[in-house]
């Protein structure tokens, strides 16, 4: 089975590869390029730990293949932060509410709500729950999860942070 | 879990990929957003030698409106589904039935193609289809042809769609601007399956109902149209009598697998709850 050659952008760096066919994005990303934070949960496609950032969509990458990617952008949690190092508003807001215990969900989270607020700017606390309803916590820690992702809409906007309630 | 082994492909244009599949012959499948293959593929349930992957076929994706029906290509996503004004205006119920389905990442990838032309009785867009009139384009190494959705599904990952075929649109004639819509699903979660659900489509006239259709989805082996319960319905002003007699006609036609959804008479039952939570949606949004 030939290798496939691929091109992509993976938090701003561009890299070429061999792959596999059957390489998954999630393998590429954690065996090929050292990018640990996607976590691998299920393996299933159910529990939204692996998802990355490509092309303006979130993509469960343990369902995805790494020639899927071919010309793609993708992020992951380690293009997160801001350029000078500092933590951007959605790990801001994660840690400042608390929204991680064990931290394993914690990569998928702040992938998936970064898109969500992408599309979304303001979110209600609903429309965050449906637009994280792809990522599981087996920690159950949903309540402070909205509020991490209510925390870095409002920081943003620049608007007033008024908790979900309890 | 890691696949088998397989040759990726990516042709240009719908026909290089039907001559592909017309050379690499039974061994070959057609990866569109790959959520339903994938999964399989990774427990080795399916292990084909070759993908051929559609993405790269620029024409097989967007929305347009011809004449009186909307074209769909096979390729849109359901989160393009969602998010086309276009498709909003004319057919709301297609993205009423979208944000159902599975989770916000894999509505990303998830393709309308897949989802009607893969034959899992699960899936929502098919019983949709039938309940629309949609008719599904076809193009194999003979040509192109069309067949209707009523006619497309033949048993469980069984349709009409022989292999080197390829779907690439899905036609559905525009309903009348005034009609009455609605999809409901019982699901134990996000990203379930339906239990059992139900799509209705009906046009009402100064308080009588001057046309219906009614689709159920994963209470057979196939997505079922219930046809003889909504011909029930024309004429009646969806009083209570005449809402039952269809209800219990849409469950007659139900054949449910028991399973971990629950037991099969219970699944019966469902479907025509959500039948009749179903008219009582797409009534409220009639106009007329």
């Amino acid at each position: 089975m030939a290798k496939s050659h691929i091109e992509l952008t993976i938090n701003g760096r561009k890299v070429e590869a061999l792959v596999e066919p059957r390489t998954l994005l999630i393998h590429f990303l954690r065996e090929q390029q050292n990018l640990t934070g996607a976590h691998i949960g299920c393996d299933t496609g159910h529990c939204g730990a692996c998802t990355v950032e490509m092309d303006d969509m979130s993509v469960k990458s343990c369902m995805t293949f790494a020639v899927q990617a071919n010309g793609a952008n993708i992020t992951t949690i380690e293009g997160m932060a801001n350029p000078d190092g500092t933590l951007s508003a959605l790990q801001e807001g994660f840690r400042m509410m608390h929204g991680l215990q064990c931290g394993f969900c914690t990569p998928g989270m702040i992938l998936r709500a970064h898109r969500l607020l992408q599309e979304n700017p303001a979110p209600t606390e609903d429309e965050i729950r449906n637009g994280i309803a792809g990522n599981l916590c087996r920690c159950t820690g949903y309540v402070n999860i909205v509020k991490a992702i209510q925390y870095a809409a409002a920081k943003i906007n620049g608007t007033p942070f008024q908790e979900a309630a309890e | 879990m890691i696949p088998g082994t397989f040759d990726y492909h990516r042709p240009a244009s719908v026909e290089d990929a039907v001559a592909l599949l017309a050379r690499l012959g039974e061994e070959a499948n057609i990866l569109a957003g790959g959520h339903s293959l994938i999964p399989l593929m990774k427990t080795r349930l399916a292990s084909p030698e070759h993908l051929v992957d559609l993405s790269g076929i620029g024409n097989l994706k967007g929305i347009s409106v011809t004449g009186n029906d909307v074209v769909i290509g096979a390729m849109t996503t359901q989160f393009e589904l969602i998010s086309s004004e276009e498709l909003g205006r004319h057919l709301p119920i297609i993205a009423e039935t979208s944000r159902l389905i599975a989770d916000p990442q894999i509505r990303y990838k998830g393709t309308f193609g897949g989802n009607v032309a893969n034959g899992d009785p699960g899936n929502d867009m098919p019983a949709l289809m039938m309940c629309l009139g949609a008719t599904y384009a076809v193009t194999g190494p003979d040509g192109s042809r069309d067949i209707a959705a009523r006619d497309f599904y033949q048993g469980a990952y069984f349709t009409a769609l022989v292999h080197g075929e390829i779907l690439t649109a899905v036609r559905i004639p525009i309903p009348s601007p005034d009609h009455g819509y609605a999809y409901e699903k019982l699901k134990r979660k996000v990203g379930d399956y339906a239990t059992a659900a139900a799509a209705v489509v009906i046009t009402m006239a100064g308080g009588k109902c001057t046309s219906a259709s009614i689709g159920l989805t994963n209470v057979s082996e196939t997505p079922l149209w219930a046809s003889d319960a909504a011909a029930l319905l024309v004429g009646t002003s969806l009083d209570k009598v005449s809402v039952d007699a269809a209800v219990a006609a849409a469950e007659a036609i139900t054949q449910p697998a028991s399973d971990m959804r629950g037991p099969a008479e219970y699944r019966t039952k469902m479907a025509g709850v959500m039948v009749r939570r179903a008219l009582e949606r797409a009534q409220s949004r009639a106009k007329g």
